[in-house]
């Protein structure tokens, strides 16, 4: 159109259609995240916290709502980049109160003597003098709240984007803020920081290989559009070597997300040294941005690869499941236990997205809503388990805790419970409709292998709960802090949730199964 | 030329910064050679544009540049800090995270 302009011929200009109704969540968001950064340079230090948080509740809340508004909304929008659709609205719903529950862990300020969950000063040296100032000052570092508020746009954006192009701006806004929130814990700041640079370097590697696979399929169809991609995939089904060989370095940034096997390495140390909040909040959240935009990915541009890509995936799964049940029963540490009970987890779902099918498609979104409420609450409790060192995080630290604290201990011992998938939890009911999704399809020796790595996975579960249930508790013991209210409301949503799911899953079947398919 | 040519120097480019990120121990380094990966997509995104006779890859050579500097801001500060509490900057050394 430049060149017509240089040749003298009057282009009109045209403005793009956006349906700014469809996408106002995300524009509360990355308005909320502007403001926030705003509050940052310009109040005292001392009112920041509060109008922070009230920025950060109010934007969440008031996207939620927006969102219920809209639930009937099926639209590709912003010149085909952007597709609101039932299961993108479901995962954004999902995400938003998740992130609620997440905000919630952050504000806590009462659990830890010397202030919140982050350091005082991040850019003051750990262990040195500054440090000590700012803490004993009674510093808060309030620039997470503005991280918090970019990743969780990041997110909402991910789960509804239909441009592969979007999708990398997408997942580089949710993945650089959490980057830093890793490298922010108040306590072992050693290990928090070799978190972030370990998460860092892994994750911009696995978005270079994701940029670089878009390049290559954009190539192949001329268009980063899924749906563009799909029809030029139905028109020249011959020559497919260049979008195979860029599906595939696409599904290695994605997969990294996700915590697949092979591209697992970073989870169990960013689970281990982020501060617990965030972990808990990105355990949650990121699982299902990620397998959002994985099964758009897979569904909408590459359905008509699917022979190619069922038998990679089928590999995968069955590695992601096996390895992460069987790696997690070695391990010593609860949060680096539950980081490869996430990648087992993550493997379980995978199931569901081989299946490829509307129940396999619901049975994953239901998993992941589980899950998401499960684990958020399971960090909650670690959070609140400590000793005179900060988080209590060993093992052998929790044996006789639940006899110690027989209420915080049995709610943990619910979470666990719902991981493992023991019925009358929502764990059960997620597990059931993605098996029973994939025998479906066809996968039975799929479902197999799941169960048995389930099998393996329940040893782990148990054996927390039998050490804090069945050893008694010594001067070793770590004691549960009492928070405040934040922190409650967190873990009560969690436990009420993932019981809520388990006696009564029909109405978020029904959410999960009405959502239909992505559209194209 | 044909434009060919451009995606196979891309595709060598990539390679290269793959490598480097697996075999250098700095972690500047292993960020430039990360860097060096974006640029070769950006080198294979122009070129396709090219044979494929369109704008949308010289648009999303733009986009992956600002994501680009964007991960430098935050890439540096997180190694910038690294650096300062260990005096050193090897992937190598920062081990307390295992098993």
């Amino acid at each position: 159109m430049n060149i017509l302009a240089a040749v003298g011929i009057e282009v009109p200009f045209t403005l793009p259609i956006v349906d700014y109704n469809a996408i106002a969540p995300l524009l509360i968001l990355l308005g909320a995240g502007v403001v926030s950064v705003l509050v940052e340079a310009m109040l005292p230090r001392g009112s920041r916290r509060f109008i922070q948080l009230f920025i950060v509740f109010g934007a969440l809340v008031a996207a939620l709502a927006w969102i219920f508004t809209i639930t009937g909304v099926r639209v590709i929008t912003a010149e085909g980049a952007i597709a609101i659709d039932g299961p993108a609205l479901v995962m954004q719903g999902a995400i938003l109160v998740l992130a609620i529950l997440g905000a919630l862990l952050m504000a806590e300020r009462s659990i830890d003597p010397s202030g919140d969950a982050f350091a005082a000063r991040a850019s003051a040296l750990p262990g040195s003098e500054d440090e000590k100032q700012f803490t004993a000052r009674g510093y808060l570092q309030t620039e997470v709240w503005p991280l918090f508020l970019f990743a969780v746009s990041g997110m909402v954006l991910f789960v509804s984007a239909n441009d592969l192009l979007l999708m990398f701006v997408a997942l580089e806004v949710m993945s650089l803020p959490l980057y830093l929130l890793a490298g922010m814990a108040r306590r072992r700041r050693l290990l928090s920081q070799e978190a972030a640079l370990k998460y860092f370097l892994l994750g911009a590697f696995s978005s270079a290989f994701f940029i670089y696979g878009v390049a290559l399929v954009y190539g192949y169809a001329a268009s980063t559009q899924l749906p563009a991609i799909a029809s030029v995939l139905t028109a020249k089904p011959g020559q497919t070597s260049l979008a195979l060989i860029g599906m595939a370095l696409i599904l290695v940034g994605l997969l990294f997300k996700v915590a697949a096997v092979p591209f697992h390495q970073w989870t169990p140390d960013v689970y281990q040294g982020a501060p617990t909040a965030v972990t808990g909040f990105m355990a949650a959240t990121v699982k299902i941005a990620a397998f959002g935009a994985l099964m758009r990915v897979l569904y909408v541009a590459f359905g008509g690869m699917r022979w190619d890509w069922v038998p990679m995936m089928w590999i995968i799964a069955i590695l992601t499941m096996l390895v992460g049940s069987i790696i997690a029963i070695s391990q010593s540490d609860i949060k680096r236990m539950l980081a490869y009970s996430s990648i087992a987890q993550a493997g379980f779902i995978l199931v569901g997205v081989i299946a490829a099918s509307p129940a396999g498609l619901a049975g994953a979104l239901f998993y992941l809503i589980a899950y998401g409420f499960t684990t958020i609450g399971a960090f909650a409790v670690i959070s609140m388990v400590r000793d005179e060192s900060g988080e209590a995080t060993n093992l052998s630290k929790w044996a006789g805790l639940g006899r110690k604290s027989p209420f915080v201990g049995s709610v943990f011992a619910l979470f666990m419970l719902a991981l493992a998938g023991i019925p009358l939890t929502s764990g059960f009911i997620g597990k059931f409709s993605v098996f029973a999704a994939a025998i479906a399809s066809g996968d039975t020796w799929l479902v197999i292998v799941a169960v048995v790595a389930s099998i393996i996975a329940a040893f782990f579960y148990v054996r927390v709960i039998v050490v804090m249930f069945f050893t008694e508790p010594g001067p070793q013991t770590a004691s549960v802090e009492v928070p405040s209210v934040f922190t409650t409301i967190a873990l009560a949503a969690g436990a009420t949730v993932t019981l809520v799911l388990g006696i009564l899953p029909q109405p978020v079947l029904e959410l999960v199964s009405n959502a239909d398919l992505f559209i194209r | 030329m044909n434009p060919a040519n451009y995606v196979i120097l891309s595709a060598i480019l990539f390679s290269l910064g793959a490598i480097g990120v697996l075999v250098r121990r700095n972690a500047i380094i292993v960020f430039m050679s990360v860097e060096l990966m974006l640029n070769a997509a950006n080198l294979a995104f122009v070129a396709f544009a090219r044979m494929n006779g369109n704008l949308d890859g010289q648009v999303a050579a733009f986009f992956v540049m600002v994501v680009a500097a964007a991960e430098v801001v935050v890439g540096l500060a997180i190694i910038v800090t690294i650096f300062r509490s260990r005096r050193s900057a090897s992937i190598d050394e920062p081990n307390l995270l295992k098993y």
